[in-house]
């Protein structure tokens, strides 16, 4: 076990913390399944904290001017390179620490915000180099599984069969033809000491990670389930409930993976994944063949995690 | 005189255009986006605290009763609130026009 | 005063740049900027430099890192040429607009395709708009004087500085070179002081959306500041000849007193100009030579000051502008002279392209040509000089 996590005690239900680092009269939709896992992980985080933000949805609603949601200090750069600019803050921070420009002694943390467009697609390089360099910080990818600032363009984290404008449910071909990118697997070769999966509906064990990866020496690396009612074609109630599902149904396992052990929430009464599909408009076109075939790919998938798990299980 | 002009003068924006006062966007009214506002029932509210957890707006706040009220001025109306009270304590309630 | 010593000009201007006691280097290796990147790792892992060292992945992210390590406070260099330059494009115009003192040295080489490792100025002339305060050297002298002149700039108005050494032509080059004295160094550029900066004691929101409200405000604001760089760069260049004698100013000018025909260039290439220039001059020619060392803010008055009386400029760009009313500097002297009351004849040739040797002869061609201005309107609007028909 880690020594940085040896001392680590998690939040409960009834041990939150009260700290607040995004202030409401944000422009999110209602009901946003993105901006709640951004929020809860920058409570855990605390006020010593420096974020990163990639361009997308949670860039645009936290930051109209004159407005800013953030009460951290914060950074927008470009699309693609937030990895790449934490990075540069990282550096920064350690190199004025060493000097004596900094002279306060507690840690800061330096967190990246990015959704699934930014991070497994036009922003994978950037996220490489950062994890492989060892940087200090914890990248958080909020993926609701496809480009929806801009209007619900399909990205490699966009599941198989699922609508979007760039992957219509056509005549032809009906919806995305390939499986989602599978990003943790992709993390997990970089060796970093902390990543995990994450979903808002579980609000304890997501601030929990957070908190796990700010407190690890090196890169961390959280994939946070986060829906979108406005692309999803759900309701806005529903997002809670759907990122709930998504665990229950093992589309979205939720799993640890510290220094290269697998730590997995086993589902021990898995619901069919048609529970899950049904409530979103971007799959009720889907043929029984691509719910059978989502179903088969789904048990597949987990079943390669749980085996993961039991080759690389933790020592103690 | 063109039509649009700035909303402040350049020579007022902070170099770089940066956002000096963090998270002033509590100035910033939402809570007239909502067509639904929630309801709480005191009688079978448990103080569980889960409508503050997940509310993605920052609406609810204890009271001195240890009640979580929610806040209006930014409430969107969303109903994730409602949806996961595990008490059922909280409607949502059309808002009058 | 320091002691001249024989030095490659790519390990004298890392060795200045370790001198400005920089942070945070951000490194991508590209030809022929690796000397740079190289010395300075070594000075770092020898424990000669205390800094950190990004070994970036790409120019993107050397770029991106610099804009990260900048805006957390920190002094930052990053290097580049070619291709890398323009993959870090969109990032320039981040850098200048979000007002972080960044230190880039360009060592100015061609652009693909086709594929070109060779010198000309293709690539910084690209950035003409990005909002960069832009210097040219012309010997390693002068590449090392720039860099304690950019860190000393770029602090003060709060924007980034590009310095450009010719590829190869200096960058590879051994000459005799001059460090500063490190205390005079220490003096000459104080610590780094940001009022906003990432700091969690005051948070600040930086790269807000600029709503079409406030767009046009924001672009005003950083024009005006690279407006006012001007005052900041001449004042920094007579601090800078008080501590090392050395005279620096926005347009150099040779022989111009009484010329009738000058020639324009910007770079190494200079000083063989001068050499044509000495060689007409004994045949009793009236010519004289103007180069640019401040590319921008564009130094508009004492250019028109520095052609003085002349009847005919002719123009040499390193850079093709395909299509377009002249070469990149062409098209900026001319509309430079426009702006003012003088009309000399303007020609303009693009020479020096990927590396090829511009001689003492060519330059000799170059004035002739320019003396055919005179009485004959030149038919074209820019002449690729030297191309094999």
């Amino acid at each position: 076990m880690r020594p940085e996590l040896k001392k680590f005690k998690g939040f409960t239900l009834k041990k939150l913390p009260e700290y607040e680092g995004f202030a409401p009269g944000h422009r999110a939709c209602q009901g946003c399944g993105t901006v709640l896992p951004l929020r809860l992980a920058l409570k855990a985080l605390g006020p010593n904290t420096i974020a990163v933000s990639a361009t997308g949805c949670m860039e645009i609603i936290s930051s109209p001017f004159p407005y800013t949601s953030w009460k951290i200090p914060w950074i927008h750069v470009a699309f693609e390179n937030a990895a790449s600019v934490a990075s540069g803050i990282e550096a920064a921070i350690k190199i004025l620490r060493k000097k004596g420009k900094i002279r306060s002694k507690q840690k800061i943390n330096i967190v990246v915000f990015a959704g699934d467009g930014a991070t497994f697609d036009i922003g994978l390089q950037f996220l490489s180099g950062a994890l492989e360099r060892g940087h200090d910080f914890i990248y958080i990818c909020l993926d609701n599984e496809a480009y929806m600032n801009t209007g619900v363009q399909r990205s490699a984290a966009t599941p198989y069969g699922a609508h979007t404008t760039t992957s219509p449910a056509g005549t032809l071909i009906k919806g995305q033809t390939t499986w989602k990118k599978n990003l943790m697997g992709i993390v997990v070769a970089h060796n970093i000491p902390y990543a995990a999966t994450a979903s808002p509906a579980y609000p304890t064990d997501l601030m929990n990670k957070v908190k796990k990866a700010a407190l690890v020496n090196g890169p961390a690396f959280i994939h946070v389930f986060s829906p979108c009612p406005t692309g999803w074609g759900c309701k806005g109630e529903d997002s809670i409930l759907l990122a709930k599902l998504a665990v229950e149904t093992k589309v979205f396992p939720l799993y640890e993976v510290i220094d290269g052990k697998y730590i997995v929430k086993r589902i021990t009464k898995p619901k069919p994944v048609e529970e899950y599909l049904k409530l979103q408009r971007r799959f009720r076109h889907l043929t029984a063949e691509q719910i059978e075939y989502i179903q088969k790919r789904v048990d597949e998938e987990y079943e390669k995690l749980i085996k993961l798990a039991e080759c690389f299980a933790p020592e103690d | 005189m063109p039509k649009d002009q700035g909303l402040v003068s350049w020579k007022d924006l902070a170099p770089g255009m940066y956002i000096l006062e963090p998270g002033n966007s509590v100035k910033f009214k939402t809570g007239d986006w909502r067509a639904y506002r929630p309801v709480l029932d005191k009688e079978k509210c448990i103080k569980c605290g889960m409508c503050y957890i997940f509310c993605p707006d920052l609406c609810y706040k204890k009271d001195e009763e240890g009640y979580f009220i929610v806040d209006l001025y930014y409430c969107k109306g969303c109903g994730i609130c409602a949806a996961n009270c595990p008490k059922g304590a909280i409607t949502m309630v059309l808002e009058e026009a | 005063m320091g002691k001249k010593i024989a030095k490659e000009v790519s390990i004298a201007i890392a060795d200045a740049v370790a001198q400005c006691k920089v942070d945070v280097i951000s490194a991508y290796p590209i030809t022929p900027q690796t000397h740079i990147v190289e010395h300075l790792a070594e000075l770092v892992n020898n424990g000669e430099l205390d800094a950190e060292y990004i070994p970036v992945e790409s120019e993107h992210a050397a770029m991106s890192a610099c804009i990260g390590a900048s805006a957390a406070g920190a002094r930052t260099f990053t290097s580049t040429a070619s291709q890398g330059l323009l993959l870090m494009y969109e990032n320039l115009f981040i850098a200048s607009a979000l007002r972080l003192p960044i230190v880039m040295v360009i060592a100015n080489r061609s652009i693909s395709a086709p594929i070109s490792i060779w010198n000309d100025h293709s690539d910084v002339m690209t950035i003409r708009d990005s909002g960069w305060i832009q210097t040219f050297a012309e010997n390693g002298q002068e590449a090392v004087d720039l860099i304690y002149h950019a860190y000393k700039v770029a602090e003060k108005t709060l924007l980034p500085v590009a310095v450009n050494i010719d590829g190869f032509t200096l960058s590879h080059v051994i000459e005799p070179i001059e460090l500063l004295d490190q205390d005079l160094v220490d003096k000459h550029i104080p610590p780094l002081r940001m009022k906003y900066k990432l700091d969690p004691k005051k948070p600040v929101s930086i790269g807000a959306i600029g709503i079409p409200e406030i767009y046009t405000e924001a672009k005003k604001a950083q024009d005006e500041a690279l407006k006012a760089s001007y005052k900041i760069i001449i004042n920094a260049w007579r601090q800078f000849e008080k501590i090392s004698g050395r005279k620096y100013q926005s347009v150099e000018t040779y022989e111009m007193k009484d010329a009738e025909v000058a020639l324009i260039i910007m770079g190494s290439l200079a000083e063989t100009a001068m050499n044509a220039v000495d060689y007409l001059r004994r045949k009793g020619k009236k010519v004289g030579l103007i180069r640019f060392r401040l590319w921008r803010p564009f130094p508009l008055r004492d250019f028109i000051r520095s052609i003085g009386k002349v009847k005919a400029l002719g123009v040499v760009d390193r850079a093709v502008s395909h299509c377009s009313t002249g070469g990149p500097v062409g098209i900026e002297v001319r509309s430079a002279l426009y702006q003012s009351n003088k009309r000399p004849k303007v020609v303009n040739f693009i020479a020096g392209l990927s590396g090829r040797d511009v001689t003492k002869e060519d330059f000799i061609e170059l004035f002739e040509k320019t003396y055919e201005a005179l009485s004959k309107r030149p038919k074209v609007s820019y002449e690729i000089y030297g191309v094999k028909e």
